[in-house]
């Protein structure tokens, strides 16, 4: 396939997606039980005229997608005044509605969380790819050892696990050595220069190892069936007819084929990485949107729970067809021009 | 002997798959007969002092209270239902739906591939927990809703198996050889395509018993579990907010290590299932096919000579 051909198309698919995404994000929350608007005053002795005043104000008063009735006074432009289009002006503005909970703009709070759980879920994952993909390569290349039973072992032990419950775990045997929930101890702040950093990456530490330690064995698993697999291609038996030793086949043949799936699945289980990040931030109380996330779902919250959706989502399907690209320029079955 | 005891024979070989399926009928015998024989039932009200609030383990409560003075190994015994049922109904509907779109897209080609692709690879993308947790937190809490939205994002790798195995199958002879002599579609499907496929999709739904397992524990852990049923996820939930400051162990590790025991057991039962069922993990041109025998034994090894050891 012609390079060109094969971005365009996945290009085009990532553009659907998030239409697709963004077109669920509002319908799921208009098919809420009962009034919306009741969900946000919660004093039943609010009169009648507030309650269409705020009916007003979210602009709930119109139909949700097609204005027959502007329509016909108005046509095209009239008819669009909806609910629906209301939220698409109000999104491509960036504004995603108020907090119920503390009235706060659902963009400003998450403008402050983003780079917290960005910090954990990129440190995370870059390690659990490093040592992942080692330890895969390892298992596969010394495959019906010891060492690769216990490296399987600890993958399906690790896949047995719900990350929430291995977060528990490391934070019940911690004990003390290491801050067990926040960011940053009380008190300290970013003027304190270093020792600031340094707290924050004392508290980072827990979250990140039960990220690393999950995560790793996902890609330890993969690399090294992945592995084992190219090493039953005929192009390996090829490879040693030709009379190179093992170490120059694993290196020149199986691992340069072994890496291109890995850049699909690292991509595919971003995905997963941010279910993890929910928990771990949950369990560890780090403020950053998986937490929030959490909160939102007990306060029943739907703009944070919208918005933060949102926004996972819409990375995730943005990191995807980055890694796609990448995976254009990588594989030599997809010809430059 | 037939293919089904050869895989069968093959399986109980391995010593992997055997202790799977001895944890898992462990858990099994617990879910069905384990109510009768919980020393207390859960359901029940009890009169609680504040003593017996986080009470650890003694010989009347093996494995101490919970933070509402309730026998913690009789909750853990009821909550076993919950996952298996979770587990296996989410797995089964899973693989229902799986086989059926992987049928259709793989055999029927062109525009329903299409369409059929575009909408798993739509659900692959989205990431999962988040999706539930807006779901399950919009729609409401249920045991039935929780089962939907895991299986409306766990079909997904059925169907994508099943596509791939059957635009093998159907170019092959045997099933060129039915359609020029004019079977039906459906006979196709039904009596030449669907009984190659089987073995990976059952493979494949075992492993997914132990996802559905551990999707809905984490649902109910973040508080949106069924709450008119004791779950291990729930326990867990309850245990975490309320017991960890006390480190009341006795509370917090007794769920975590049933949903481990269980999704392991079903993992490796999968796991050897889908090593004797997949036909490319057979071969390995690299390594001594002596040692291959040794963790896994039906393989006929087809290249003996080797040089290069692992």
């Amino acid at each position: 396939m012609q390079r060109r051909d094969y971005l365009l198309k996945k290009i085009f698919f990532a553009i659907v997606t998030l239409i697709a995404v963004v077109v669920f994000n509002f319908f799921l929350f208009r098919i809420l039980p009962g009034d919306p608007v009741k969900l946000i005053i919660h004093s039943p002795r609010m009169t009648k005229e507030a309650q269409a005043k705020i009916r007003q104000n979210f602009g709930l008063d119109k139909p949700v997608w097609w204005n027959q009735e502007e329509f016909l006074t108005d046509g095209l432009v009239g008819g669009l005044d909806t609910q629906f289009t209301a939220y698409l002006v109000n999104l491509t503005k960036g504004d995603l509605g108020i907090s119920f909970a503390n009235r706060q703009d659902v963009s400003e709070i998450l403008k402050e969380r983003v780079w917290k759980t960005l910090i954990l879920i990129g440190l995370g994952t870059v390690l659990a790819i490093l040592i992942g993909v080692g330890l895969g390569m390892l298992a596969a290349w010394r495959r019906g050892s010891r060492l690769d039973t216990a490296l399987l072992l600890i993958g399906l032990f690790t896949w047995a696990m719900p990350t929430f419950f291995f977060g528990i775990i490391l934070l019940m045997l911690s004990g003390g050595i290491f801050p067990i929930g926040g960011m940053v101890s009380p008190g300290l702040k970013p003027e304190d220069g270093l020792k600031y950093w340094l707290d924050i990456g004392h508290h980072l530490v827990l979250p990140t190892v039960t990220l690393t330690i999950l995560y790793m064995s996902e890609y330890m698993l993969i690399m090294r069936s992945s592995v084992v697999e190219v090493l039953s291609e005929d192009f390996i038996l090829t490879a040693k007819a030709k009379g190179l030793n093992a170490f120059q086949i694993f290196r020149d043949h199986a691992l340069k084929n072994a890496m291109l799936p890995m850049v699909t699945i690292i991509a595919l289980t971003l995905g997963y990485t941010v279910g993890g990040a929910i928990q771990v931030e949950t369990v560890f109380s780090w403020p950053g949107l998986g937490r929030l996330m959490f909160e939102a779902v007990q306060k029943r919250d739907y703009p944070v729970l919208q918005g933060v959706f949102l926004l996972l989502a819409v990375s995730v399907i943005i990191a995807n067809l980055l890694a796609d690209m990448l995976y254009a320029v990588l594989d030599p079955r997809v010809k430059p021009e | 002997m037939n293919t089904k005891d050869k895989i069968w024979r093959a399986f109980i070989r391995k010593p992997m798959a055997l202790v799977g399926l001895g944890m898992l009928l462990v858990v099994i015998l617990m879910a069905v007969i384990g109510p009768f024989f919980a020393p207390y039932d859960p359901n029940q009200r009890v009169d609680v002092q504040p003593s017996d609030i986080l009470a650890p383990p003694d010989a009347q409560h093996w494995l101490g209270r919970d933070d509402a003075g309730k026998d913690v190994l009789s909750l853990l015994i009821y909550g076993a239902r919950v996952s298996l049922i979770v587990g296996f109904v989410s797995a089964f509907f899973s693989m229902l739906i799986g086989t059926v779109v992987g049928l259709a897209a793989g055999y029927f080609g062109g525009r329903v591939n299409n369409i059929l692709m575009r909408i798993t690879d739509f659900l692959m993308v989205i990431p999962d927990l988040p999706l539930m947790l807006v779901i399950v937190s919009v729609w409401g809490r249920g045991l039935w809703k929780i089962i939907f939205v895991i299986v409306l994002l766990h079909w997904t790798y059925t169907a994508r198996l099943v596509r791939s195995q059957v635009i093998s199958i159907k170019e092959r002879q045997y099933v060129m050889r039915a359609r020029s002599m004019g079977a039906s579609d459906v006979r196709i499907i039904t009596k030449h395509i669907l009984p190659q496929v089987l073995p990976l999709i059952f493979a494949q739904a075992v492993l997914d018993i132990s996802s559905s397992i551990i999707a809905e524990s984490t649902l109910s852990f973040l508080g949106l579990g069924d709450p008119t049923l004791i779950s291990w996820g729930m326990m867990l939930n309850f245990a975490f907010e309320r017991a960890i400051s006390r480190m009341a162990w006795w509370f917090l590790l007794p769920p975590g290590i049933a949903i481990v025991w269980v999704s392991l057991s079903i993992i490796l039962i999968g796991n050897a299932l889908e090593e004797l069922l997949n036909p490319r993990l057979k071969t390995h041109h690299l390594f001594d096919p002596r040692r291959m025998i040794a963790i896994q034994a039906p393989v006929e090894s087809a290249h003996s000579e080797s040089e290069a050891t692992g």
